[in-house]
């Protein structure tokens, strides 16, 4: 008797779990915004519909600009960026009375690697990328430097479908560069693998998460975006050293949609399992201590972007320092 | 009588023959790219086609991947379009045709809707995006007006934002020409002394129009609309500029229902990098050219049971 109380009461304190929460939701919850971001919100969105059934997310594909022009104009509840907001952005979003909540999910990077045998190159600026990779490029790495073997340079890449090679050829190349038509091409990581693996005159490139599974067999190189040579890891990804290679992935969630408790709900798993979305589609998670900070700011629903400082110019520097 | 030049007879034959040759060929040329295309989708895709394929929804894993979403947001946009474009573009090919007055304003009309059909269909998406997704600016910034539960068939909301009902009627934007000149044409090629009789024996001018011309032409407006809606079920363009999401997890349930279409589905599919979303890629198109016959199918239907002899 006294049990049954017990638990009675305890079942009758205890707050509902999200879960429940989540089951109980209906409506729709509008996402749009980055291709980049669009492999994970599809993973959340297509296991967040088992939890909640009866929540209807569909999930668009406008491009960091382009969500953040919809975003702006209040017509979707989240948008998925592969920058942090800019200072345009934040003017837009104030002159229509929008606030955001901005949560970061994931890093993004990408690593270029070699073969074991290679022993002479240990580090590459962009403008030797460039000359690798963009049309008209070098033939032997001795073109690259008069120390270096004469040999030819076996070129792979990911193939041109893939947002990686779009992410690889926008940092690199530029917008308007051509990639070089005679480079080994696989949409299979695998084969890019093997290929490098096989090959002591290859270089390619591919996710940093798969340069990790694969730590051992192949070598990263590491790159100079201007200010000293930085090697491709989780950790120089996070402090926004690895450059142009590196970038920081969010999501920004409509404040005004924080009355929709579908909205709430989908937030709430996204937070939650974002960390094991990201590295299944080739992502960096966000280490604990990040992640426990996106997870206090959510709660605390702490509005505003901190990548634009109170001048209204955007904030440089490692992410670590801007992101609290 | 012109004079014609003489040709020998076996010239005659020959040149016959070989214009003949000729017409085959080309005949056989467009089969020919036809049945490619059909074949290599077909081999590509059939393997994945599955009861499962159609009643699931979409998926990050092509295994469990479907098309429910985008088959069934395919329907409701298309019949959106087909119940609002066919009545305004036959009724304005036969205000045209039959009551306009010839003159300089109604002929200048007439230039520009053939114009019209020539215009790329992502500027009738940017015309759509402003005219029913956002009723030019107005409410921009504050919460939409609504009328009903959003959980009911009549649900309305205003402005529509991208849903289905915008997108319906954006399609019939981008259809409308179409539907009009093929209308004009058809009731234009009824005889005028059918339209002279009628009126000689005192009908007016809507008993001719609804007794005699638009029976007599209907045959031909069916044709034009089975054209009109095989472009309307193809256009992925107007729908993306209307901000429609690629991935939806629920078919819609009222006019105002967020959704998605096959052409966008699949353009989403073959993008990917991964081979087995190109194989589901090619099952979603042989789904779409299924969907798009039996709209012909019972566009010939219904043509074939309102075909009454020109008497």
């Amino acid at each position: 008797m006294l049990l049954t109380t017990l638990a009675t009461i305890i079942t009758l304190a205890s707050p509902q779990s999200p879960d429940t929460d989540a089951r109980k939701a209906s409506g729709p919850v509008r996402l749009d915004g980055s291709s980049t971001v669009f492999l994970i919100s599809e993973a959340t969105a297509e296991e967040f519909k088992k939890v909640a059934p009866k929540v209807n997310v569909s999930v668009g594909m406008s491009g960091t600009g382009g969500g953040f022009k919809r975003f702006c104009a209040g017509e979707i509840d989240i948008t998925a960026a592969s920058r942090a907001i800019k200072p345009g952005e934040v003017d837009l979003a104030r002159k229509n009375n929008i606030e955001f909540v901005e949560l970061p999910v994931a890093f993004d990077g990408l690593s270029i690697v070699v073969n074991k045998a290679n022993t002479w190159v240990t580090s590459l600026t962009v403008a030797d990328l460039r000359r690798i990779y963009a049309d008209g490029g070098v033939k032997t790495w001795s073109d690259l430097n008069p120390a270096w073997p004469n040999e030819a340079i076996q070129i792979f890449s990911p193939g041109t479908d893939s947002g990686t090679f779009d992410y690889f050829k926008e940092a690199v190349i530029g917008k308007d560069g051509k990639v070089r038509g005679d480079i080994s091409v696989s949409e299979d990581d695998n084969v890019l693998v093997r290929g490098i693996l096989d090959n002591k005159n290859a270089i390619g490139f591919f996710g940093i998460a798969y340069l990790m599974e694969n730590e051992g067999k192949l070598r990263g190189v590491a790159i100079d975006g201007g200010k000293g040579p930085v090697a491709p890891s989780p950790e120089t990804v996070e402090d926004g050293t690895y450059q142009p290679l590196g970038r920081p992935l969010f999501y920004y969630v409509n404040a005004a949609s924080l009355t929709k408790p579908q909205v709430v709900a989908f937030v709430d798993y996204l937070v939650e399992k974002a960390p094991e979305f990201a590295p299944e589609v080739g992502y960096i998670k966000l280490p604990a201590d990040l992640q426990s900070m996106v997870r206090t700011n959510w709660v605390a629903r702490r509005t505003g972007t901190q990548f634009v400082g109170a001048d209204g110019k955007e904030v440089h520097g490692p992410f670590r320092s801007i992101y609290r | 009588m012109t004079d014609v030049p003489h040709v020998p007879v076996g010239r005659r034959i020959l040149a016959n023959r070989l214009f003949l040759a000729a017409c085959v060929v080309c005949t056989g040329l467009a089969v020919c790219v036809l049945a490619v295309l059909i074949v290599s989708i077909v081999m590509d895709g059939v393997h994945r086609l599955s009861p499962d394929f159609i009643a699931n929804f979409a998926s990050r894993k092509p295994d469990q991947a479907g098309i429910r979403a985008p088959l069934v947001g395919s329907i409701w946009v298309c019949s959106i379009c087909a119940l609002t474009a066919l009545p305004v573009g036959v009724g304005t090919a036969i205000y045209l045709e039959e009551f306009a007055k010839r003159g300089r304003l109604t002929e200048f009309i007439r230039i520009n809707i053939s114009n019209l059909s020539g215009v790329p269909s992502i500027v009738y998406g940017i015309i759509g995006l402003t005219a029913f997704s956002r009723f030019f600016g107005w409410r921009a910034g504050s919460d939409p007006i609504e009328f009903g539960n959003p959980d009911s068939l009549l649900y309305l909301r205003l402005p529509f934002g991208s849903s289905v009902l915008a997108g319906g009627l954006t399609l019939a934007l981008v259809v409308l020409p179409i539907v009009i000149v093929a209308s004009q044409e058809a009731i234009r090629a009824v005889p005028n002394s059918l339209r002279q009789g009628a009126l000689a024996l005192g009908s007016t001018r809507w008993q001719m129009v609804s007794r005699l011309t638009l029976p007599a032409s209907l045959p031909m407006v069916m044709t034009g609309a089975i054209l009109a809606m095989s472009r309307a079920i193809g256009e992925a363009a107007p729908i993306l500029v209307l901000g429609a999401p690629l991935m939806v997890l629920e078919t819609p349930s009222n006019l105002m229902s967020e959704f998605t279409v096959l052409p966008m589905q699949i353009f989403n599919w073959a993008g990917r990098a991964k081979a087995s979303f190109q194989e589901i890629a090619a099952a979603a198109i042989i789904v779409q050219l299924a969907v798009l016959m039996s709209f012909n199918a019972f566009a010939i239907l219904v043509r074939q049971r309102l075909q009454t002899p020109l008497q």
